[in-house]
């Protein structure tokens, strides 16, 4: 084989490589180009929800609109005060009964628990709890309450709301005590401090943001839940009488609103989407924005 | 507490079982809930279901993927974390409100844009498009629960790919690779048990959702029920659900509504 030869091999191997490499430079471009189409079509619609809610929410708003009852069907009077005042009696009971559930169940998860049998499985029904649709857990607050007691009841939204909100509450406590330093634990060990205490005051205190944070992400999810509601506080256009009684939320009323063929009626929807998205958006927001900022100053501590 | 669930579940639809037997109740198709007649078959509603939750899966996947892949891979530091702050944001959106949207304002962009060029397009040649549009139907439900689904999946994808060991892109750029030849040969590989799992917990939210489809399906019941075409009018296990739960009068009916529940459970299952 002379020079010449090995040369013209080279340029030919190039010549191939070139070609080739542009071909794999335009794949490369296109696949950033659809990434970014993926990005801007599923902003749209939040953008388009955001909107529309807003512009036509707005025009419904008013003081009236969010104290007092529906007036009569298709009328355009009155508002959605007893869907508001419902929505926060039904969401604050179940938060009552699936905060200390939840937490505690976290803390005997990440703390005492370990890895046996029964531990493991807890998680994975936990976990499979999360994944059950939300109007099953409906049917069950149904069954176990509503026919129980014969009447449709504020007692059986709570209820169903809880199960929705413990494994949210749970997944997110252990997390969270899972990541507090081991050090701290031992530090308490150290003094002599009973397993108990040291639980409560050092490990739980730590991670204090993050469990909140929990708390208020499974209410948030629970306040917009409309299935399991429908068949257990019923819905009605009256403010709340008793625990024993039917009551109204603002995703049923909003379901009803929006099925009902008046105008004024679709823009009262609009305006109690509004409230709600307000309520359900505003409490993210701060909440994520909150642990962000504990999530960094922690980093920075330790 | 899932034996609560499932104990529930089971007495409530035992009669149900009983009245129809589960194989009649699984393929009937009839649905007649008025005294006397009364016959229960579920089988349009599973179909719904799963055509529902398949065209959502076929849309939201590839997207929630190319979401994720930006958000990880691609984008400068800079755009990366509001854009997943918006996504998850998304994520948080109650289901009634995509489901107002839907029916006021989006169901007339898919009529518009998307279904009626395609119905002119073929008049009819194809038979998935074969049926004038009415923009309530199964392709707006499965587009919708799409972008519902979208925030969930590819906020797992997003934290399954962070996790990928630097090394392994660094591997594939020593070899030359292009960033979406690295992320294709050294990203996805170690990812795909994630991702996959994402897509899974994705298609249980499609599955399970209940008041979106209710507002948008079209609510047909019995043989119709069964989608002929993509732009049909159709009914999914919960929509059913849903839509009768407060007018049921005899317990038959009632038991035959929790028995679709329990249908639903064990559709998640499998």
């Amino acid at each position: 084989m002379n020079n010449a030869e090995r040369k013209d091999y080279r340029l030919l191997l190039h010549e191939h490589m070139k070609k080739k490499y542009r071909k794999r430079i335009i794949i490369d471009r296109l696949a950033t180009i659809f990434a970014i189409v993926c990005v801007v079509a599923a902003i749209i619609p939040l953008g388009s929800i955001l909107l529309e809610v807003v512009k036509n929410g707005a025009t419904a708003l008013s003081l009236e609109f969010l104290v007092s009852p529906q007036g009569s069907i298709g009328s355009g009077k009155g508002g959605i005060g007893p869907a508001i005042q419902g929505t926060i009696i039904v969401v604050g009971l179940a938060s009552l009964i699936a905060t200390p559930v939840g937490v505690l169940a976290g803390i005997y998860l990440s703390e005492f628990a370990g890895n046996g049998i029964f531990p493991s499985a807890v998680r994975f029904l936990n976990s499979v709890l999360t994944g059950l649709p939300s109007i099953v857990i409906g049917i069950v607050g149904y069954v176990t309450i509503v026919l129980v007691l014969g009447s449709f009841s504020v007692w059986a939204g709570a209820l169903s709301l809880s199960i929705i909100m413990i494994p949210i509450v749970v997944i997110v406590t252990e997390e969270t005590l899972r990541i507090v330093p081991h050090s701290l634990r031992e530090a308490g060990y150290a003094l002599g401090i009973s397993k108990a205490k040291i639980t409560l005051n050092i490990v739980l205190m730590t991670a204090k943001s993050g469990v909140l944070t929990g708390i208020g992400l499974g209410i948030a999810r629970i306040a917009g839940e409309t299935a399991p509601l429908i068949m257990t506080i019923l819905g009605t256009s009256l403010f709340f009488s008793s625990l024993e009684g039917p009551v109204d939320a603002l995703p049923l009323r909003i379901w009803r609103l929006a099925s009902q063929p008046y105008e004024s009626a679709h823009s009262f929807g609009w305006g109690a989407a509004l409230v709600l998205i307000l309520m359900v958006l505003g409490m993210n927001v701060a909440l994520r924005l909150l642990a962000h900022k504990k999530g960094f100053t922690v980093r920075a501590e330790v | 507490m899932v034996s609560l669930v499932a104990f529930s579940v089971f007495r409530g639809s035992i009669e149900i079982f009983s009245y129809e037997g589960v194989i009649g109740f699984l393929t009937g198709t009839d649905w007649n809930a008025v005294e006397g007649r009364e016959s229960f078959g579920a089988l349009p509603y599973i179909v719904g279901t799963l055509a529902s939750s398949a065209i959502a899966m076929v849309i939201g996947v590839p997207i929630s993927l190319g979401i994720a892949t930006f958000v990880s891979e691609m984008s400068p530091p800079r755009f990366a974390a509001p854009i997943s702050f918006v996504i998850e944001l998304l994520a948080a959106v109650p289901s009634i409100i995509y489901g107002l949207w839907a029916l006021f304002v989006f169901r007339f962009w898919i009529r518009d844009l998307i279904e009626m060029p395609l119905y002119n397009a073929f008049h009819g040649s194809i038979p998935i498009f074969a049926k004038y549009p009415f923009g309530l139907d199964l392709f707006t439900a499965g587009i919708v629960l799409a972008i519902m689904i979208i925030p969930i999946i590819s906020s797992i994808c997003r934290e399954v790919m962070r996790v990928v060991p630097n090394s392994q892109r660094e591997a594939a750029y020593s070899l030359g690779a292009t960033r979406w030849e690295a992320v294709r040969i050294a990203v996805f590989p170690y990812a795909k048990a994630g991702i996959l799992g994402a897509a899974i917990l994705g298609l249980g939210r499609a599955v399970g959702e209940t008041i979106l489809v209710t507002m948008i399906i079209g609510n047909v019941i019995g043989i119709a029920a069964i989608p002929t075409t993509l732009f049909s009018q159709s009914q999914t296990l919960s929509s059913l659900i849903a839509n009768e739960f407060n007018e049921a009068s005899s317990d038959l009916h009632l038991s035959a509504l929790i028995g679709l529940g329990t249908v639903l459970v064990g559709d998640k299952k499998k």
